[in-house]
């Protein structure tokens, strides 16, 4: 078992060679990940939103943003400077505490969970033991923050917006749950970074898609749900809801909504590859590959290509997930509320149930593939 | 004073203020919804006391069950019903107010008495950590199995009341355009699982 690359120990090492204590070494190396996953959730989300406007484009036979810099990749960050100075308006009759604190509510979990997602054996901020349980957790706040920014905004779209978003989170958290039961089962473990162990034994044929198919379907078109993507926009429906509860938004506070609604699609994406498409893990199992060329897996060398290549396949199944997300925006057609909540109740909780039971059941019958 | 353990003492203290300022905010504001939300923070702040204690798989779970489901549903509750009337003026409410607060401050007393008087085993067990996760379902299974089978039967017998309660029989408008239509489909669908007779 290689350890891997662990850039926490050089670090704190580095600064204790300086002359400075081992807990003040630990302290200055705890903001550093943070600020360092925070700039990448954002990098993703200017990518993501770049993305969407193209593939939006291409799929209605459009151009999509051209001039601002090379095929408009500078769009996103336009768009963003304009939300920076625009005027941050509250309603005359809006609840302004409440107004302002909503937004704020609905970004930091989304923000939170971050921790949790793993681009290499140690190249996560903290493998807290809680794993994908602090997800999990985390994401149910958010129904409180649309609640909030829905009820104060003083606008009856608004309310009916917000009531739909929590009414639509909690319904699909369940069966989003039951999903990744089953995967813990299987891993014996409840740590993102085990989870992803545990399919890198044998390549891509060792990755949970194989074993949780349908647990792998249900988790997409629940994260979609959570995530208010395009079948499941009903919350922001624009044609029957104005924006929904965003609808007297403007400026910061829209963007953050904004920002929380594509870092939370670019984390589900991140989650569905860590849980079913093995994260980091290469395709072919880089052991085999590093003996094949005849060197040794801890090899500097080989640690250093090996650890830019788990980020690179983590980004690249993610993208491919966003991409997918994108497309299936722009080509297909809004679900009713009373389609959606059957679809959630009567559909994905109890296929999730037995997929559940199969597993359990799977396990205790083969425990050599599906984990004992 | 280590910088680990002034860390914990400070957090100790912000969440031990939310929790005491919060609750208070709960039971003296006048908007309910106010209360409903801050109510959601003080679960939140009872949480990272459970973090602080190492506890991060009760943390978590109370974050899930109490901030994600419990408080959502006030929250939902008090939206949906949210009719703002004027109540009508209680008589002798300032006695009644006063009565409480002196039961209210008595119990205080008295929790504050026997916390002081107790013999705190200090420092108390040390705690398991990351292991917890195991212990807990390995004691929901063993010597907690017959309590925990017996709160989700309380929760099924919940269930099965509010389904019960949200099924009654509605009367199908006559009326309507569609007559035939309506009666066939609403007969279809509200089949009440147990009828209104059943229930006298």
């Amino acid at each position: 078992m290689n350890s891997g690359i662990d850039l926490e120990m050089s670090f704190t090492q580095g600064i204790q060679n300086l002359g400075l204590s081992h807990e003040l070494a630990h302290l200055l190396w705890i903001p550093l990940p943070m600020l360092l996953v925070l700039v990448s959730a954002v990098i993703g989300v200017l990518v993501t939103v770049w993305l969407e406007r193209k593939i939006s484009a291409a799929a209605q036979q459009r151009i999509g943003p051209e001039y601002a810099g090379g095929l408009g990749i500078l769009q996103p960050m336009a768009d963003g400077l304009k939300l920076l100075v625009k005027e941050d308006i509250i309603p005359a009759k809006a609840d302004s505490v409440l107004f302002t604190v909503g937004p704020i509510l609905v970004l930091v979990p989304v923000i939170l969970s971050w921790l949790i997602v793993p681009f290499g054996q140690n190249l996560l901020i903290s493998n807290v033991g809680i794993g994908i349980f602090l997800w999990i957790a985390l994401s149910s706040i958010q129904p409180i923050g649309l609640l909030m920014s829905g009820y104060s905004s003083n606008n009856k779209y608004s309310l009916l917006g917000g009531l739909r978003a929590a009414a639509q989170s909690i319904s699909y958290e369940i069966p989003l749950a039951l999903a990744v039961l089953a995967i813990v089962m299987m891993s014996n473990s409840l740590s993102t970074v085990d989870i992803v162990e545990q399919q890198n034994t044998a390549g891509f044929l060792s990755w949970n898609i194989w074993r949780q198919p349908v647990g792998f379907i249900i988790f997409w078109i629940c994260a979609l749900a959570e995530c208010e993507r395009l079948p499941f926009d009903l919350p922001e429906a624009e044609e029957e809801l104005v924006a929904g509860y965003q609808t007297e938004y403007a400026g910061m506070k829209f963007a953050l909504f904004y920002l929380a609604g594509y870092i939370n699609l670019v984390l589900s994406a991140l989650l569905v590859s860590v849980l079913y498409l093995g994260g980091w893990g290469f395709p072919i199992s880089i052991d085999w590959f590093s003996s094949l060329i005849g060197l040794s897996i801890d090899n500097p060398l080989v640690q250093i290509i090996a650890a830019s290549l788990g980020i690179v396949m983590t980004i690249l199944k993610a993208y491919l997930l966003v991409f997918l997300a994108i497309l299936l925006r722009w080509t297909t057609p809004r679900v009713r509320i009373d389609q959606l909540l059957d679809l959630g109740w009567k559909f994905l909780l109890p296929i999730s149930l037995v997929n559940l039971l199969i597993t359990a059941s799977l396990k205790l019958a083969f425990p050599m593939t599906f984990g004992g | 004073m280590n910088i680990a353990y002034s860390t914990e003492l400070i957090c100790f203290l912000i969440l031990s203020a939310v929790i005491v300022a919060g609750s208070l905010a709960v039971v003296l504001l006048e908007n309910i919804v106010y209360s409903a939300f801050i109510l959601g923070g003080v679960f939140m702040a009872v949480a990272g006391l459970y973090l602080l204690l190492n506890a991060s798989f009760v943390a978590a779970a109370q974050i899930l069950v109490y901030v994600g489901a419990v408080n959502v549903l006030i929250l939902f509750a008090i939206m949906l019903v949210n009719k703002k009337e004027k109540l009508t003026s209680i008589e002798g409410l300032k006695t009644r107010k006063l009565i409480s607060s002196g039961v209210c401050g008595g119990l205080l007393i008295l929790l504050l008495r026997v916390s002081i008087t107790t013999k705190w085993n200090l420092p108390g067990p040390t705690s398991i950590g990351e292991e917890a996760t195991e212990r807990i379902g390995e004691h929901l299974f063993t010597d907690y199995l017959l309590p925990f089978e017996l709160a989700s039967i309380l929760l099924l017998m919940a269930m099965i009341g509010a389904i019960v309660l949200a099924r009654r029989e509605v009367s199908i408008p006559t009326d309507d355009i569609n007559v035939l239509k309506n009666k066939k489909s609403l007969s279809d669908k509200k089949i009440p699982l147990l009828s209104e007779n059943s229930l006298k």
